[in-house]
């Protein structure tokens, strides 16, 4: 995968770009400081160079116990290129807000509600800034390494199921 | 004479003070439709406030098919995230298979014997028609052509018989694996597939000729549920809801996989973003599925269906019965895991709704310590509020089915 998008943005940003790398397979990786996330990504979509115009498509991973604890990671794409570029962000956990790139790429909407649901982490500027999977009563964020895998936090109390054959229907005469 | 008949068409106009011409009193209203309507596709909730049929403003709730699909995978070894994957896009279960086995590979750094990258594209192309059976004929269904479905379903049971036969199982073929795929063809395979082919493009004929020029299905599709080129590229739109706005980003096409670069097939585009385009290219593509399945048996030669690096594979089974490192190497990979490589990757495939991507990350261990996935449909149900404001709530219908909306890939 080309390198070049890599070159073009470090030349632009030399600060805010603290370091480049082509990953596993050749894609070009940047890890970018959180501050300047949306002035970054304004660029990459505006530059006819670069020209990322599809909403990208962005997750996070949460690496406890090294710092910044989370990593925001955005997959972006460019029609006009045909080429690809991700963006890395170190997310500390003192103070997980970043910027929103609602008003760059509508698409982005879900994903920042998804990493907020997921990870905790939010985003200024979102317009809508609800959780996206789980309900507003639930507490905690189910991807975050420190969540139990069977916290379960139903809404109604679970039916306790007597006969495991049966089913939690009615037992019948 | 022609100044004549432009005066019969004029329709004199009642008196306004006539009580007929009362305007109808309507106040906005708020609908729930779903979380479990027969026209929702799986279980999403969406509150429309109308005013009289009109939408004004929608919002959607998903999550009600949340069942943690990436904290189940980051517990599980790397191998046992197939089955996981079978349920994201259940209708073509072996697409999403292959995109999460190119992803492993390409952290493994992996190469993939030719005879199994056929057969992965081979299968895929034949999900793919599933697919897109399954779109066409439940748009049929809920336009009111019920005819529609029944031959839908006879073509896409056919594919689904032809690979329960190559392995297993209909919906949740597991088929794909770390360097390659489960099974080969079972003799005299590729001739059972060729006869449902034919048989399956004459359903898709049959289908062709109730709907394409159905004045009911051209009323309601054509003009609704549209979203411009420049639109559906800021929403992130993929695959063919990309297309049929004229965008012809393809990854087969754009950044060829597996063995895509040797078969001859075409993309179709469309020009409007309607609903009818976004039917038409599902119809097109149906047949261009077809022509790759067709090539990939021509060209299929025999060989190995999975690599043999015994990092990542298991060992054939008389090593294993037969000698002591045979053994040992099959009972490391079941019990421990692959050992993928520390780091993390992007891979992506062309599912039937659009890019289909995976952001894996392993910490060395036997189990994904991260794994992401871009569900098409996520986007394209994103941008159902703006494609809907102002427009029938019938249009709904349509516009729904076309996005194809997936409740297993999008809410995980």
């Amino acid at each position: 995968m080309s390198q070049a998008p890599l070159q073009k943005l470090k030349e632009r940003f030399p600060d805010a770009v603290t370091e480049t790398y082509a990953g596993k397979g050749g894609d070009a990786v940047a890890l970018v400081k959180k501050e300047s996330v949306a002035e970054v990504c304004r660029f990459l979509k505006d530059d006819p160079d670069l020209a990322f115009d599809m909403a990208p498509y962005i997750t996070a991973a949460d690496y406890m116990g090294s710092e910044p604890r989370f990593d925001l990671v955005y997959q972006m794409y460019s029609t006009k290129k045909n080429h690809r570029i991700r963006l890395r962000v170190g997310v500390p956990e003192g103070d997980p807000v970043v910027a929103s790139v609602t008003s760059i790429w509508k698409g982005a909407d879900w994903y920042e509600r998804y990493c907020w649901d997921m990870y905790g982490i939010r985003f200024a500027g979102h317009p809508d800034p609800r959780r996206l999977y789980m309900y507003e009563e639930f507490v905690g964020h189910p991807l975050r390494k420190d969540y139990s895998l069977r916290g379960r936090q139903p809404l109604m109390a679970e039916r306790t199921v007597d006969e495991p054959f049966r089913g939690p229907g009615p037992t019948g005469g | 004479m022609a100044k004549d008949t432009d005066n019969l068409l004029v329709v004199p106009a009642a008196p306004a003070e006539s009580p007929l011409d009362a305007p109808f009193p309507s106040k906005r209203m708020l609908v729930n439709l779903g979380p479990s309507h027969p026209a929702m596709h799986g279980t999403v909730r969406a509150v429309v406030e109308l005013d009289g049929e009109t939408i004004h403003g929608m919002k959607l709730d998903i999550g009600f098919l949340h069942r943690g699909f990436e904290k189940s995978c980051e517990n599980v070894t790397w191998t046992q995230v197939f089955p996981y994957t079978d349920r994201l896009n259940y209708v073509s279960s072996i697409m999403n298979n292959v995109g999460y086995a190119m992803a492993v590979e390409k952290l493994c750094d992996l190469e993939v014997p030719e005879r199994a990258q056929y057969l992965r594209v081979l299968t895929s192309e034949l999900h793919r028609m599933c697919d897109h059976l399954t779109l066409v004929s439940a748009m049929g269904l809920e336009l009111g052509a019920m005819t529609v479905l029944i031959y839908g379903m006879e073509a896409r049971d056919l594919i689904w018989d032809r690979l329960t036969e190559l392995c297993g199982a209909r919906l949740t073929s597991n088929y794909a694996r770390v360097g390659g795929v489960s099974r080969d063809m079972p003799e005299g395979w590729g001739e059972k597939v060729e006869r449902t082919l034919e048989r399956t493009a004459e359903m898709v004929d049959e289908i062709d000729r109730l709907l394409t020029r159905n004045r009911i299905v051209i009323d309601r599709c054509r003009g609704t549920g549209v979203i411009s080129r420049a639109d559906a590229i800021d929403y992130g739109f993929t695959g063919p809801c990309l297309r049929a706005s004229g965008e012809p980003y393809d990854v087969r096409k754009a950044t060829p996989y597996l063995v895509y670069d040797r078969l001859d097939f075409d993309i179709p585009v469309g020009t409007n973003g309607d609903n009818f385009d976004r039917y038409l290219m599902r119809m097109e593509e149906l047949k261009q599925s077809d022509r790759i399945v067709r090539q990939c048996l021509a060209q299929m030669q025999p060989g190995a269906i999975a690599s043999d690096d015994p990092r990542f594979v298991l060992p054939p089974k008389p090593e294993v019965y037969g000698s002591i490192e045979g053994a040992m190497a099959h009972f490391k990979i079941i019990m421990e895991g692959i050992k993928v490589p520390p780091g993390e990757a992007y891979a992506c495939v062309e599912a039937a709704n659009g890019e289909l991507g995976f952001y894996a990350v392993s910490d060395g261990s036997g189990r994904p310590y991260k794994l992401g996935v871009r569900a098409p449909g996520w986007n394209m149900l994103m941008a159902l509020p703006q494609i809907m404001e102002g427009r029938m709530l019938a249009d709904l219908i349509p516009t729904f089915d076309t996005v194809n909306m997936i409740g297993g890939e999008v809410e995980q």
